[in-house]
Order: structure tokens, then sequence, then C-alpha cells
């Protein structure tokens, strides 16, 4: 049965009121600067999350090669066009200077975490998918959806422009701890640059904010006729609860953030007290706890790791399953584990703090609760495998990422069982072990989880496909590389090497990782370049991509194939379908797979 | 593209919107008031009188609360002039509301302690500050009110759904019951 057919059939009485009839040639004008910058349009919106997040992919990308060029060879200059491009302030004797060092980590780490994985991963496929899968013909409310890309852009903007004061960008670590975030005495980052750093932050909170709102009323209120929640593909549960951990824990975020500006700016003790700064003198700030700002970031800080991991579960969920062709397997166990992962996570916090003079007994209740997330966490690693299993597997890009994405998620979910344990932190914590284990299961896996829906989703997006053949060796080289650059990060940190330092030469005790060290850095070229052949691929098949010719390129049952093949804005040229089934129904009955909007036959089981 | 409801029964996405606003609001001051517990039960803690003024900024934020209902119930019987009314004076009380607690702060100014700057303790420092956002919330239901007031003399505008007003006075309502429970938390916490 056609598409065109269903469309035609499937029609409900629900959306009628107060939508006039949308063809392909828009009745009222749409100008450049409301088509593609001010635009209200769910799916542009999302392109523009997309590409800026690219943007910041990039320069964070680019910043880490800098650092590891710094570890992997300490004796050898920059090449000089590296050294022209960034100039005095980066740059001494042919080698990146302590304080650029520590800005680089630092805005590296800020902007993936936030930037790149928070805004461009969630902000591109909640925006992308949401009205497109639940059945609306845009965003609950579309401006505030323009709002918070906004707040994003200048977000981006004022965080860019503190690359280039004079005393340079935040230093202090993305998790922005005090006394060092505090007080500007204390190093050439925390002047100006921080202030920069908190703006930017605040400015994102409001954007993050905007946006979680929007996704979660649209997902609640804007489901088409018979789109019962039980109904929804996995990708919107995955974004929803995004949504939910967004909503809860930034405001949070931004309390912190203000009792630290008060700090910073107003001479308020939060979190200082008892501080000397070496030719400043002793500080009259008295009775504040810097503990207390690590209880507020990392009640956002560990939601937020979550944050950037759901929504890529969600994508793999939903991939995995048609191409492999199998409905995915245990579907209330998809959602009841997404549910029990967002409510634990508020409940972990503390086990980013094992180490810093917290309570032993209490540390032994967030060493409890945070083992507990390995269960939920197995239980759909569980479901991925099984949805593999016996599969009639389609090897496109996205199934060969999302697959990817569950071999890096074991891999990286498996060190934070040692980590959850306080007594194995001790050891561990700030070692290269912490950087190996978030790396691989949030970094790497949810850059997959990313891969996946743009290879996915692309023909929707552009009507044409990205090349296959450049997507493989994409795939391979960054699967392969992933693991080659953070697998031996694991022996380094069992070692004691410590992270977030400058130069381990003197160290006599590291020595041996002198080769090691070399390699990793080498191999994150190659994969950093890799990136770019992505980057090229992406933006050449915009224009020169093969085009998409049918409605449903890879025969997937979800409302988003069942628009034209490039929807305007409303989405839908006539009536919103109607949905009479889950999305999961691959392979049933001797048939491939059947669209939502099929009604039951006589004889059929409904889900 | 305007939004457009399932079906009637359903709540309106926009006050659904506000409900998860609120949530998100409790959340920001639910962590200002575990941070000031965590802070409190430690040492160097500078014990006061909270400002007595913030009885009357209590009594003047629950009028409001009842003038606002009071507007709303006077759209919904089309009674305009009443509405105007009553909206106008609610933003009034709001004014007032934000000018109480600034006394309540010059108050403990005059008294010696320092909510900001060399010498101020934390636990002025949080008192200050988690009012001062509370009154950043109340002012933003003010402009809200206005911009309400004034389109009320435009007589071309003629719409009897209510939904705005509804979601506006769920929000002044719960400013008001957040203030109460700040009023609360400090009597007992501080
Ligand atoms: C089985 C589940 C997991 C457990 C038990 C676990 C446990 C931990 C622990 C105990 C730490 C603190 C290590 C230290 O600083 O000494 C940690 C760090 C971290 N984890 Fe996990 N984790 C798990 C899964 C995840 C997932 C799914 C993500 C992200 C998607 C993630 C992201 C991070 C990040 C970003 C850090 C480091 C933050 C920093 O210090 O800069 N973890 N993990
Ligand atoms: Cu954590």
């Amino acid at each position: 049965m056609s598409n065109e057919a269903i469309l035609q059939t499937g029609v409900g009485g629900a959306h009628t009121a107060g939508v006039h009839e949308e063809h392909h040639e828009h009745h009222h004008h749409e100008t450049f600067i409301t088509k593609y910058i001010f635009s209200q349009d769910h799916k542009m919106i999302a392109k523009q999350f997309l590409i800026t997040g690219m943007v910041w992919a990039v320069i964070g990308g680019a910043m880490s090669l800098l650092f590891r060029w710094q570890l992997g060879y300490p004796n050898e200059p920059l090449p000089m066009w590296v050294q022209d491009i960034l100039g005095k302030w980066w740059v001494k004797d042919g080698h990146i200077t302590p304080e650029a060092y520590y800005a680089l980590v630092t805005t590296h780490g800020t902007v993936l975490i936030f930037f790149v994985l928070t805004a461009g991963l969630s902000g591109t496929f909640a925006n992308l998918l949401i009205p497109l899968q639940v059945g609306a013909r845009d965003m609950a409310s579309p401006l505030m959806n323009m709002l918070s890309y906004w707040f994003f852009f200048t977000a981006s903007i004022v965080m860019l422009s503190s690359m280039f004061v004079e005393t340079g960008p935040f230093s202090g670590g993305w998790t922005a701890y005090p006394p060092l975030s505090a007080l500007g005495d204390a190093s050439p980052g925390s002047k100006t640059g921080m202030d920069l750093w908190l703006i930017a932050m605040a400015l994102f909170v409001v954007s993050q904010l905007l946006a979680g709102l929007n996704y979660i009323s649209t997902v609640l209120n804007m489901r088409t006729k018979g789109m019962s929640m039980t109904r929804l593909p996995l990708t919107i549960w995955g974004l929803f609860f995004t949504a939910i951990l967004g909503v809860l824990s930034f405001p949070v975020l931004f309390s912190g953030f203000i009792l630290l500006i008060f700090d910073r700016n107003f001479g308020t003790s939060f979190y200082l007290s008892d501080i000397f700064i070496s030719g400043v003198g002793p500080l009259p700030h008295e009775g504040g706890s810097p503990i207390l700002y690590q209880h507020l970031f990392w009640f956002l800080g560990h939601p937020e790791v979550y944050i950037i991991i759901l929504p890529a579960m969600g994508i793999v969920s939903e991939i995995m399953s048609i191409n492999a062709r199998k409905p995915i397997f245990g579907y209330m166990a998809m959602v009841g584990s997404l549910f029990a992962i967002a409510v634990l996570s508020f409940l972990v916090w503390a086990h980013h703090m094992f180490v810093s003079g917290l309570n032993p007994f209490l540390g032994s209740i967030f060493v409890l609760l945070t083992l507990l997330i390995a269960v939920p966490s197995a239980i759909k690693v569980f479901n991925w495998l099984t949805t593999l299993w016996r599969g009639n597997i389609r090897f496109t890009p996205a199934m060969l990422f999302a697959i990817g994405f569950v071999s890096i998620f074991i891999s990286g979910g498996l060190t934070g069982i040692f980590l959850g344990n306080s007594a194995l932190d001790i050891h561990l914590h700030d070692t290269y072990f912490v950087i190996a284990h978030f790396h691989l299961v949030m970094g790497v896996a949810a850059m997959f989880g990313m891969f996946a829906g743009v290879y996915h989703w692309y023909p929707k997006m552009y009507g044409r496909y990205m090349n296959n053949t450049l997507a493989y060796i994409h795939f391979w080289l960054t699967m392969i590389g992933a693991y080659l650059i953070f697998w031996p990060m694991h022996y380094q940190g069992f070692a004691g090497m410590p992270r977030r330092y400058y130069d381990y030469t003197p160290w006599v005790s590291f020595d041996h990782f002198e080769g090691l060290n070399r390699f990793m850095s080498t191999v994150a070229i190659i994969v950093f370049s890799v990136q770019i052949l992505f980057l090229f691929n992406f933006f050449y098949s915009i224009w020169k991509g093969r085009k998409v010719r049918t409605q449903n390129p890879w025969g997937a049952n979800t409302l988003e194939w069942t628009t034209p093949i490039k929807p305007g804005h409303g989405n839908w040229t006539g009536e919103i379908p109607e949905v009479h089934r889950w999305p999961y129904d691959y392979g049933k009955d001797n048939r491939e797979f059947i669209p939502q909007t099929t009604p039951v036959g006589a004889d059929e089981n409904i889900h | 593209m305007s939004v457009q409801r399932a079906d009637s029964n359903r709540l309106h996405p926009h006050k659904f919107t506000l409900w998860v606003a609120i949530g998100s609001i409790i959340m920001m001051f639910a962590a200002l008031t575990s941070a000031y517990i965590v802070r409190h039960a430690q040492q160097n803690w500078l014990e006061f009188e909270m400002p007595k003024v913030f009885w009357y900024s209590t009594v003047v934020i629950i009028i409001s609360s009842i003038t606002i209902h009071l507007s709303l119930k006077a759209f919904r019987a089309r009674e305009r002039l009443r509405y105007r009314m009553l909206l106008g004076i609610t933003a009034l009380l709001g004014v007032l509301f934000a000018i109480l607690q600034g006394f309540g702060f010059y108050d403990l100014y005059s008294r010696g302690i320092q909510i900001i700057g060399d010498g101020s303790n934390p636990s002025a420092s949080f008192l200050g500050i988690i009012t001062g956002l509370h009154v950043v919330h109340v002012l933003g239901g003010v402009v809200a009110l206005l911009i309400f007031f004034i389109r009320a003399y435009s007589t071309r505008i003629k719409t009897y759904d209510s939904t705005p007003q509804e979601i506006l006075s769920v929000y002044w309502h719960f400013v008001d019951i957040l203030w109460i429970y700040l009023f609360i938390f400090f009597h007992l916490a501080g």
C-alpha cells in the first residue's frame, strides 16, 4: 500500500480546527529572513542547532588537538602555520603556554558538553523529530522555540568572544569550581574570561529552559489522534525524559551560578573562606564553603550527562529496530529503564565528590544509588543486543553508528562501575581513568548517536542522501580511532597519571607512557580529519547528494515518512494522519513493515 | 501557525507550559533553600531577626492574590471595567510588595547587617539573594499585568477566551505561595 493511499484514508477529525490547507507552494510570503534566519519552523530551527553545533564541534575538536599535541609531542614545536593562527597569547617558543593549555581544556569541555552534545544533539533532534513523529504541525510555541535558538546563538557569540580577551578565556575546568572561578586574582582566566563564561552559560541555561518547556508541552499536548503515549517512538521518549531532566536540573545550576556571580562581583562569601593569594594577600571573604558549589554543580552535572545520552539512546533504539527489520525488544522495558535512569540520575550526584571531604557514610549511600544505575543501563544494552539478534540487518551508515554506540556504551559504562565504588575512586579520581570513562560513555557514544541520527534523517532534512562510501570510511576510522585514543587512557589512569596536567615529562614514573601518548595524539589527529570528511559529505550532499525519490526511503513506520519528501511549514499538506498502532511493527505477519498509519486488520493483534 | 487543541478537555498547551515552568522555578528556589540549610549547619552563621516589614509584604501579596482572582471572575463575567480596575490594583500591590521588600533590606542595612560586600555573612547574603530573586519574579508578573491592563483599553480586541488571564493568575498565585513558603522557611530555618 502506498503512503499516499494511507494519507488519504487515515484522516482524523482532531486537528481540523484553525488549520488552513497548506500546499507545497506557500500561500503566505516567506522572505529569506523569516525562512532561514528568524524561522519559527521547527525543521529549520533543527538545522540551525545542528550547524551551530557542528561549528562548535570543529572548534572544540581542534582545541583538543592542540592540547594533545602538547601531551604527545612535548618537545616538538607546533607547525608554523598553527603558531601563526594562534598568535602570541597562545604560543611561546613553539609550544602552547600553560595558561593556554588550561584555557583550551576548559573551553573544549564546556563547548563539547553544552554546546555540541546538549544543544547540538537534543536541539537538533528534538526540534526535527518531536513534531514530525508525534504528528503535530509545529511545537506548542514556535516563538519560544525560535527564542531558544537565539539565546543559544547569543551564548555562542559570548563564549567565542571570550577567546579574544586579553587575559584569555576561562581556564578553571568545565566544572568551574570556586575558589579558582570566583577570584579574578587567582588566575588570568578567572578575570574577564570567567565573566564571559558565566554570561554565556546563563544565556545557555535560558535557551535550554525555553526549549525544554516546549518539548515537554508538545509531547504531552500535541499528539495526533491515536498517538497514545505507548505508541510513541523511543526517540520521543528519550527526548521527552531529556527535556524533563533539563527543566528540573538547569535551574539548580543557575542558582549555583548566581551565588558564584555574587561571590565574584559583590563580595559575598558563599563559596569562599580563609583565602590567601600570593602577591595579593589574605582575602576578606569568610564563612563560605566551596563544597556547596560542588553540590549545586553536580546536581545538574550528573543529570546533564544523561541529558546528553538519553537522546542518543532513543535515536539508536529507533534506527536499530528499523534496520534490523524487527520490533524493538522490550518496548516497555526500554521506556521503563529510561524512566529509571531519569529518576536515579538525580540521586547520584555526590559520586563526583567522593574525595572532596564528603562524609564517608553519606558516600556509601551514593555508592549504592550509583551502582543501581547500572541496572537500567544494562537492561537497555540487553534489549539492543536482543533486537539485533537474528535480525535481518541492513548495514546502513546510520545502523553502523547505532551498533557502534552500543559497543562504546558498554565499554565506557563498565568503567563507571569501577568509579562508582568510593574505595576504588580514591585511587582513580582525577586520573586518566575518569577521562577514559566519560569520553567513551558520553563523548564518543553520544557523538555516535548524533552521527546515526544525521545519516538516518538526512533525507528528511534535505531531500537528498549523503554519500555512502564516505560514510563507511567515516564510521570505521572513527570507531577504531575512538578505541585507540581512549582505551590506553585506562592504563594510564590505573597507573595513577592525574588529569589536567600541562607537562608530564618531569615525572619519571610516567616516562614509559611517552610513546603511548604520542600514539594517542597521532590517532586523534587522524580521527579529527575523518570528521572533516564527514562535514564535507554533509555540506556537499545538501546540494549535490543523490535525490530522494520515495517518501519512505528506509521503509520505516513512523509519521515523519508520511510527509512530503520536502515538507513545508506545517509538515503535512492535508490533514495530519491518524495513528493506529505502535511504531515497531517490523516483520509482522510476513509484512516487512507496517506504518503507524495503517489501520489494524481484522485478524491482527494490536499493540 | 496557531496552536491547536487536540480536544477540549485537555489542558491548553500554554497553560501546561506554565506549569512546567513553575516546576522549574521551584527547583531553583529548592536549590537555594537547600544550600541555605546546608550552609546553616556549618559554623560562622550570623543569627538575626527577620525584618518586621516582611509581615506587611506578606499581607500585601496575599491581598493581591485575591484581587487577581476577582479580576479573572470579572473577565469571565465580561465586566470589562471591573476587570481592568482589579488588574491595575493587583499590579500596584505587586509594586508595593517590591517596595516593602526594599524597606526590609534597608532595615537590615540600618542594623549593620550586610547582604553584600566585605564583612557580609552568608546568612544575610542568602536572605538577600533569595528574596531578591523572588522580587524579580514578582516584577516579571507586574510587567505582564501591565501589558494585560493596557490591552484592556483597546476596544478593538474582543476575545472572551480567558486562557491568557488564567495563565497570568496561576503565575501570580504561584509567586504568592512561593513567598509564603520563603517567609515560613526563613522563620523556621533562620
Ligand atoms: C553505569 C553507569 C555509570 C556509573 C556507575 C558512573 C560513575 C561515575 C563516577 C563515580 C564518576 C566520578 C569519577 C571521578 O571523578 O572520580 C563518573 C564520572 C563521569 N561520568 Fe560516569 N558513570 C556511569 C555512566 C555514565 C554515563 C552514561 C555518562 C554520560 C553519558 C557518564 C558521564 C560521566 C562524566 C562526564 C564524568 C566526569 C566528569 C568530570 O569529572 O569531569 N557516566 N562516572
Ligand atoms: Cu555522574
